[in-house]
């Protein structure tokens, strides 16, 4: 028996996930447009590659990658591009993005496609596979798995198989587990091969008997000899990445540390399967599993071409009058989704109906008793009490300092906070405000930067100009040497012109430095508080954190391949 | 748009404060059997005085009422106060103790969760320091006492100051345990010829002894029904139990036993009822054992040096100030990052 490793806090929310488990999942019809949003994944958003009016085939490009952090984006089904254009999209931010419209024609004819057997096949081959075939995270974060497939330089000991779906109603990976296990295995296979991992862990909550059994079959059925089903407590926030790896391997993955270093990978079931599909079939990824549950007569999983209307999915499953929105996630990370017209994304796993009845709104804020009961429940060790004070003061340095960006806004302090204070919407709003305070003061580091070049540039020319000037009395001197006219211009004749010059370009020089010193700004690093330092050098750190993850990215990848 | 996330669980400020307030009952039953009916009087006029205070006040900062009103906190600083001082007093005394509470130590540093000081306990604070006096006659518990007094005979005293015919304040009320120890050792008597007076029984003051064992199981409830966490009342008896137990086994004659300190007085009170009151407590592992265990010692240095009989208030106000900087010093490791690494 394999010991388990358990992580702080975590709460044990209704899981109401039997409502969406009692039947198989199910086809998802064909709606009658497809609305594609082109960045559904982390990193810089797809080109769109076809026009509007432009017949395309299931499988089809129709956003190519751009960049080395980016993913492809096909069409889920043949039809035609009926536009290109700015929509609402399912993301949290609730921004508009850009979507390419579809409107399928019912034929769902395939473009040629096919596989390759991945032993016979390099891997930088096979990460651009991955890549072209648009596969990213299916568990909500998106990132694209091809830049998560290889070690780098770290050694990679374990590949953790992320099942455990811990979100109350969710049940798409359950239900994949079922009912396609051992595709699964095969693509966690190729993501170890890729890995060089020494072993795939396969994390499951134990409220999953039957995906656990169906994957433990498996297993046995291919012979997986570096594989092992491991059941893990059911604990909300159990499935996040880093508290998985943290119960299977005891390893702690800090924030902003990428688990490669601490010799880790993660990947979700489902994209573990999305992997085999485009690897040995050369599916690209058109559909996803989701889970339609909630307010509706007949909850369940669907598989679903992504940019399917949300409202058109929902009707499938017999929405009920009295929803009054829809909830992308499940309720303790979801997102509120601007409207029903949203396409279905890659990140979409689920979609609650939700109604008053349901999700009642909850009641008045009261102040906050400092009981703590919210940091005896985080899982990341974090004093949520504190940062709710900070935030709500808007003192941000301190924030940071109470380690505001290890949060994972996973819900658990405002679920059982006896305030009902909304607690994760105060550190994403200043998260959000720090990130824009960054930014301006990037912005003013730029502005800073020109303006100082440009008091450079002028004091330049002004010099250039002088001696220019200087030049051209010398010269003037020069060429009249023995005609002393009396000169009305040399305030003494009898000074050396040489050396009137001589003081008029240092004066020159002189007046430009004085210029420089009046117009420079005050540098706002003077003077600061050893608080403010310290957020400073933090901001530092992380941006510099970035830049090494950006230049790390894709270190061993093939530079993109682009028609 | 809504924000995650969508569901909270069913707790309540409101329901939380209930159950200390639940939790109270067995102690004050217990005060009741042992010393009458007085005490109820007391906390009636206390929890009148606490909703009256609250609303003026919340009237005055323009606060909502209904939420604050039935948040049932300044119930809960109402009935500790009652509990602290004399039941047998002038009607003003617990009503001056409570509205000093309510309206300085905690509407005048913003309300509900925002008062570093326990309310209940800077009441019980104002009330020694200006009206000694009054804080301690005690009643005599009633298998002591050869006299015992009527409900209306109480009731005429709190509010007429006319006690029955033939009768003094003194014949009535006695010091407490923790008093009568203090003075005694002052006169030279032994810590053990003491203890075999009258007024003590098995653990320590009789009747009052039973009263703390009655907070003693409400706090457990609390424990048990995750009201409040077992830590700091687990620390401070336990520091407790080692300070006074240090002393005695040292010099038996002039130091009573760790089981006295526990059963007289406010100690169980204090452990599970005041202690633990959150809002001006220390909130991390660390620093709630620095916390409890300072409370511990704070109050065992004023019970067996110090000017006052118990110094379980005074030990909460002195470990109030404390709280924001042991917060400050004892904050957790941050997960993945082991040893301060980042």
């Amino acid at each position: 028996m394999r010991q388990l490793h358990k992580f702080h806090g975590g709460v044990h929310p209704p899981t109401h996930k039997e409502e969406s488990t009692r039947t198989p999942i199910a086809q998802a019809a064909i709606p009658s447009k497809l609305v594609i949003p082109l960045h559904q994944h982390v990193g810089n958003r797809a080109v769109p590659v076809v026009q509007v009016g432009e017949r395309v085939l299931k499988g089809q490009i129709i956003g190519r990658p751009d960049g080395r952090l980016s993913s492809a984006v096909h069409a889920s089904t043949s039809g035609t591009v009926s536009a290109i254009e700015m929509q609402v999209v399912a993301h949290h931010s609730g921004l508009p993005d850009l979507c390419v419209t579809l409107i399928p024609d019912g034929k769902d004819e395939w473009i040629a496609h096919s596989g390759v057997d991945y032993k016979q096949t390099p891997h930088t081959e096979l990460r651009h596979i991955l890549r072209q075939a648009g596969i990213v995270g299916l568990g909500g974060a998106v990132f694209p798995s091809d830049m998560k497939s290889y070690s780098n330089k770290h050694k990679i000991k374990t590949l953790v198989l992320n099942g455990a779906e811990c979100e109350p109603y969710i049940t798409c990976d359950d239900l994949l587990m079922r009912e396609r296990a051992a595709d699964i295995l095969r693509g966690a296979e190729v993501l170890r091969e890729l890995l060089y991992a020494e072993e795939v862990l396969i994390g499951i909550e134990d409220n999953k008997p039957e995906a656990i059994a169906a994957m433990r079959q498996a297993v046995q059925d291919d012979k997986h000899q570096f594989m092992e089903v491991i059941a893990v407590p059911t604990l909300y926030p159990g499935g996040g990445a880093k508290q998985l790896i943290r119960v299977l391997t005891g390893i702690e993955v800090a924030a902003g540390v990428r688990s490669t270093e601490m010799g880790t990978q993660c990947f979700n079931v489902a994209t573990a399967y999305c992997v085999w599909r485009a690897i040995t079939f050369g599916e690209p990824l058109l559909s996803r599993i989701v889970t339609v549950t909630g307010n509706v007569d007949r909850p369940q999983n669907y598989e679903v071409l992504l940019g399917t209307p949300v409202s058109e999915l929902v009707k499938q499953a017999g929405n009920k009058p009295d929803t009054n929105r829809h909830i992308m996630g499940g309720p303790m990370m979801g997102v509120d989704l601007p409207s029903g017209a949203v396409g279905v994304t890659k990140a979409t796993n689920c979609i609650i109906e939700a109604s008053p009845a349901l999700f009642p709104p909850p009641p008045p804020a009261l102040p906050c008793i400092r009981c703590t009961r919210c940091a005896d429940v985080c899982p990341a060790d974090l004093q949520p009490q504190e940062l709710y004070w900070f935030a709500k003061a808007r003192d941000f340095g301190k924030t940071q300092e109470y380690s505001l960006f290890d949060c994972i806004e996973c819900g658990a302090c405002a679920y059982v906070c006896p305030s009902q204070i909304p607690l994760v919407q105060y550190y994403r709003f200043a998260k959000s405000e720090i990130w824009q305070r960054e930014q301006e003061h990037q912005a003013a580091e730029i502005a800073r930067e020109r303006h100082e070049f440009r008091v450079l540039r002028l004091e330049r020319e002004k010099q250039e100009k002088a001696e220019r000037l200087a030049q051209k009395e010398r010269a003037a001197v020069a060429a009249k040497p023995v005609a002393p006219t009396p000169a009305p211009a040399l305030a003494d004749p009898n000074a050396d012109p040489d050396d009137t010059l001589q003081m008029r370009i240092d004066a020159a020089v002189a007046r430009a430095k004085e210029q420089v010193a009046a117009t420079e700004p005050p540098k706002n690093t003077d003077a600061l508080t050893p608080q403010q330092q310290a957020e400073i050098a933090e901001i530092e750190a992380r941006r510099a954190k970035f830049h090494e993850i950006a230049s790390h990215a894709g270190a061993d990848d093939e530079s993109p391949k682009q028609s | 748009m809504w924000s995650s996330p969508f569901i909270t669980t069913p707790s309540s400020v409101s329901q939380i404060m209930l159950r200390v307030l639940i939790a109270l009952i067995p102690g004050i039953a217990l005060y009741v059997w042992y010393f009458g009916p007085a005490i109820l009087v007391s906390i009636a006029l206390a929890s009148i005085t606490a909703l009256a205070t609250e609303a003026v006040m919340l009237k005055l900062r323009q606060r909502p009422l209904k939420p604050f009103l039935t948040d049932n906190s300044a119930l809960i600083t109402g009935w500790l106060l009652a509990l602290s001082i004399p039941a047998l007093a002038p009607w003003w005394l617990v009503v001056v103790g409570t509205a000093f509470g309510i309206a300085v130590a905690k509407h005048l540093y913003g309300g509900l969760g925002n008062n570093p000081f326990n309310p209940a306990m800077v009441g019980y604070a104002v009330l020694i320091v200006s009206f000694p006096a009054h804080m301690t006659h005690w009643l005599t518990p009633h298998p002591l006492g050869d006299i015992v007094l009527t409900f209306s005979e109480q009731m005429n005293y709190m509010f007429n100051g006319v006690l029955p015919a033939g009768l003094t304040l003194d014949a009535l009320t006695m010091a407490t345990p923790l008093d009568t120890l203090k003075t005694q050792l002052h006169l030279g008597l032994a810590a053990n010829d003491i203890r075999d007076m009258p007024i003590y029984g098995r653990l320590a003051g009789k009747g009052s002894e039973m009263v703390s064992i009655g907070f003693a199981i409400g706090g457990l409830y609390l424990i048990y029904t995750r009201v409040i966490n077992w830590l700091i009342p687990a620390v401070f008896l336990g520091a407790l139990f080692v300070i006074s137990g240090t002393f005695h086994l040292l010099d038996p004659v002039h130091y009573v036993t760790p089981m006295f300190h526990w059963f007289a007085g406010a100690a169980m009170l204090g452990a599970f009822f005041i202690y633990t009151d959150p809002v001006g407590g220390a909130t991390t592992f660390k620093g709630r054992i620095i916390y409890a265990s300072g409370a511990a010692l704070i109050t065992y240095l004023i019970r067996a040096f110090g000017g006052f009989p118990d110094g379980i208030a005074f030990a909460a106000l002195l470990m109030n100030i404390c709280v924001p900087l042991i917060d400050i010093w004892t904050q957790p490791r941050v997960f993945g990052k082991k040893g301060g690494g980042k």
